[in-house]
C-alpha cells in the first residue's frame, strides 16, 4: 500500500541534514505530534459542546447559545472561563487528597488514549503493536477515579453515583472488548493502522460495518454506556442522585469531569470510525480516483490532498457519530440500573460471544472476505 | 512503588491502602514496559488495576463499617513478631535471588511479536494450566452466583448479617444489584 506522506521521516531527515545528531532530531520530533493531538482534543471539546447545545436546542425547538461569538460558537470558551474563576471548594469532611486526585485520574487515561488514534497511514503519535488493546486497558482505569471522587466527597449521592459509574463501566467493558476482539480477529493485528488498512481497498464496501453489523451495534451501545451518555447516564441521573459523583465538585475540578466526558465521547466516536467505518479512507478509494485522473499515486500534491482528505474523513465520521449520540440523548429515555445491568450481562455479553464465534467460523470458511 | 507498597501495608485507612494498591499495580506495569513487554503491561493494567482493584474498592465501599479498633493487649509483641517474620522472609528471598544462577537470555526481547508467542505457548505446552485456570474461574463464578442467590442461605443468618453490615442511611437493595453483577465477572 502507498505509505502517503511521512512527516516524521521528513522532519528527522531535514534536521539531520542541518547537522544535528539523529537522536536529538527524533527527540525534537516527539513533543510535536503530542502537543498537536492535545490541542486537537481540546478543540474537539469546544466543537462537541457547541454541537450538543445547538442540537439539543433544535431538538427542543429553542435557539440555543447565540450571543457569544457567531452562532454562539464561543459559548464553551465562556463556560470554561467561568469555571476557572469559580471558587474551588472542598467540602468540610471530604478527603482533600482523594477529592483532588479523582478528577485527574478520570481525565488522564482519556487523553492518553489519543496515542493510538490514527488520522492517516503515518499520522498517528505512535503505531504500537498493542494498539487498540491499550485503549481498552486505559479506559479500565477510569472507574478508579470515579470511585475515588464518589467516596471522598462525603456525600451519599456521590458515593452511589461513583458505585453506579464503576459498576456500569466494568460491566460494559466486556462486551466492548469482545466486539473489538472480533474485529482484531479479522485483522490479525491489534494495531489501529492495520485495522484501517484491512478495510481499505474496496471503498465503502470494504468497511467493517458490513462484515460486523452486530459487533458495530454492540460496540456503539457499550461505548455510549462507557461515556455515560444518555440513555445510560445513570451515574449522574439528576432526578435520583442530584449529579452523582460530581455533586460536590465546583470550579475546574468539575470542569475536568466535564472535559473528560466530552473528550471521551469524541474519542469513542473516533474509535468507532476507525474500527467499523474505515478510519481515514474515503467512500471511493483514493487510489482509484487517482487512476481515473491519470495521476501517479506518489505525486506530492496528491499525497498532501489525500492526507488532508483523510483527516477530514475521520473527523466527519466521528462527528456524525457524535451527532447520532446527541440525537439519541433526546430520543431515548434513561434506563433503570437493573435494566442497565440486565442489558449488559444477559443480552450484550451472550450476543457478543456468539458474534465472536460466528466471526471465527466465517473466517475459517470464507477466508477471502473475513481475513484469512 | 516501594513507597506505595509500604503504604498499602502500614496505613491504617483501608481505602488509602486500596488506592495505593492500584498505584503498586500500575508501577509493576511500568516495569513490564521497561522490559519491552507492552502487551503484558497493558494486560496488567486491564486485569489488576481495572478489575481486581476496582472489585476490592467495591467491596470496601459496600461494607465500610465506621468502627475504631479496640487496642489489643500485647499489640507490640505481635507487631515485633510479624516484623521478625517479614525480615526473615526478606532475608531468605534476598539470599535466594543473589545465590541462584539465573539463566539470563541474551536474545533481544520480541516486543510487539510477544502476543503471537504467548498465544502459541498457551495452546501448546501451557494448554493444561490455561484450561485449569478457566475451570477455576468457572468454579468461582458458580460459587458467587450461589452466594448471591439468597434462598440458599438460612434466613436467620442473613438477617443477623444484614444488621451488622448495613449503615442506617444506606439501603442495601440499591447497591446489592451492583455488587452481585460485578462479583460474577
Amino acid at each position: 500500500m502507498n505509505p502517503g506522506i511521512d512527516l516524521q521521516h521528513t522532519f528527522v531527515s531535514t534536521l539531520t541534514d542541518l547537522g544535528l545528531p539523529l537522536g536529538l532530531a527524533k527527540l525534537l520530533w516527539i513533543p510535536l505530534p503530542m502537543a498537536l493531538m492535545l490541542i486537537a482534543a481540546t478543540v474537539s471539546i469546544f466543537v462537541s459542546v457547541w454541537l450538543e447545545r445547538k442540537i439539543s436546542a433544535a431538538a427542543q425547538q429553542r435557539i440555543g447559545p447565540e450571543y457569544v461569538g457567531p452562532l454562539g460558537v464561543l459559548q464553551a470558551a465562556a463556560d470554561g472561563v467561568k469555571l476557572i474563576f469559580k471558587e474551588d471548594i472542598t467540602p468540610a469532611k471530604a478527603d482533600p487528597w482523594l477529592f483532588t486526585l479523582g478528577p485527574a485520574i478520570v481525565v488522564i487515561p482519556v487523553f492518553l488514549s489519543f496515542l493510538i488514534v490514527p488520522f492517516g497511514q503515518n499520522m498517528v503519535i505512535t503505531d504500537i503493536g498493542i494498539g487498540i488493546f491499550l485503549w481498552i486497558s486505559l479506559s479500565s482505569i477510569t472507574p478508579i477515579g470515579l470511585l475515588m471522587a464518589g467516596y471522598s466527597s462525603n456525600n451519599k449521592y456521590s458515593l452511589l453515583g461513583g458505585l453506579r459509574a464503576a459498576a456500569q463501566s466494568i460491566s460494559y467493558e466486556i462486551p466492548l472488548a469482545l466486539a473489538v476482539l472480533a474485529v482484531v480477529m479479522m485483522t490479525n493485528s491489534l494495531s489501529t493502522i492495520d485495522i484501517v488498512g484491512q478495510q481499505s481497498g474496496y471503498g465503502i464496501l470494504g468497511w467493517n460495518i458490513w462484515r460486523q453489523p452486530v459487533g458495530f451495534l454492540i460496540f456503539w451501545i457499550a461505548a455510549l454506556a462507557e461515556c455515560e451518555r444518555l440513555p445510560f447516564d445513570l451515574p449522574e441521573a439528576e432526578e435520583e442522585l442530584v449529579a452523582g459523583y460530581q455533586t460536590e465538585y465546583t470550579g475546574m475540578k468539575f470542569g475536568l469531569f466535564y472535559v473528560g466526558s466530552y473528550v471521551n465521547l469524541v474519542l469513542s466516536a473516533l474509535i468507532v470510525a476507525i474500527l467499523y467505518l474505515g478510519g481515514w479512507s474515503l467512500p471511493v478509494p483514493i487510489e482509484s480516483i487517482a487512476g481515473w485522473l491519470g495521476v501517479s499515486e506518489t505525486t506530492p500534491w496528491l499525497q498532501v490532498v489525500a492526507a488532508g482528505l483523510g483527516i477530514v474523513m475521520t473527523l466527519i465520521k466521528a462527528y456524525l457519530l457524535v451527532f447520532i449520540a446527541i440525537l439519541l440523548r433526546w430520543t431515548v429515555p434513561r434506563v433503570r440500573i437493573d435494566q442497565l445491568l440486565d442489558l449488559g450481562w444477559k443480552f450484550l455479553l451472550p450476543v457478543s460471544l456468539v458474534n465472536l464465534l460466528a466471526t471465527a467460523a466465517l473466517k475459517l470458511t470464507l477466508p477471502f472476505a473475513f481475513g484469512g | 512503588m516501594l513507597a506505595a507498597a509500604l503504604g498499602v501495608v502500614l496505613l491504617s485507612s483501608i481505602v488509602y491502602s486500596a488506592f495505593l494498591l492500584g498505584l503498586v499495580f500500575l508501577s509493576i506495569a511500568g516495569f513490564y514496559i521497561l522490559l519491552n513487554a507492552g502487551f503484558v503491561a497493558a494486560a496488567q493494567v486491564l486485569v489488576y488495576v481495572g478489575a481486581v482493584n476496582v472489585l476490592i474498592l467495591f467491596g470496601i465501599m459496600l461494607v465500610n463499617k465506621q468502627e475504631d479498633f479496640r487496642p489489643l493487649p500485647h499489640a507490640l509483641l505481635g507487631k515485633l513478631a510479624t516484623g521478625a517474620v517479614c525480615a526473615g522472609l526478606f532475608a531468605l528471598l534476598g539470599t535466594t535471588v543473589v545465590s541462584t544462577p539465573w539463566a539470563i537470555s541474551s536474545e533481544v526481547a520480541i516486543g510487539d511479536r510477544a502476543i503471537e508467542a504467548i498465544g502459541m505457548h498457551f495452546f501448546s505446552d501451557f494448554l493444561l494450566p490455561f484450561e485449569l485456570a478457566s475451570v477455576l474461574l468457572l468454579i468461582a463464578l458458580v460459587g458467587a452466583i450461589i452466594l448471591a442467590r439468597r434462598e440458599f442461605i438460612p434466613d436467620l443468618d442473613a438477617a443477623a448479617e444484614e444488621q451488622v453490615l448495613t449503615l442506617p442511611e444506606r439501603p442495601r437493595e440499591l447497591v446489592a444489584a451492583g455488587v452481585n453483577e460485578s462479583d460474577s465477572e
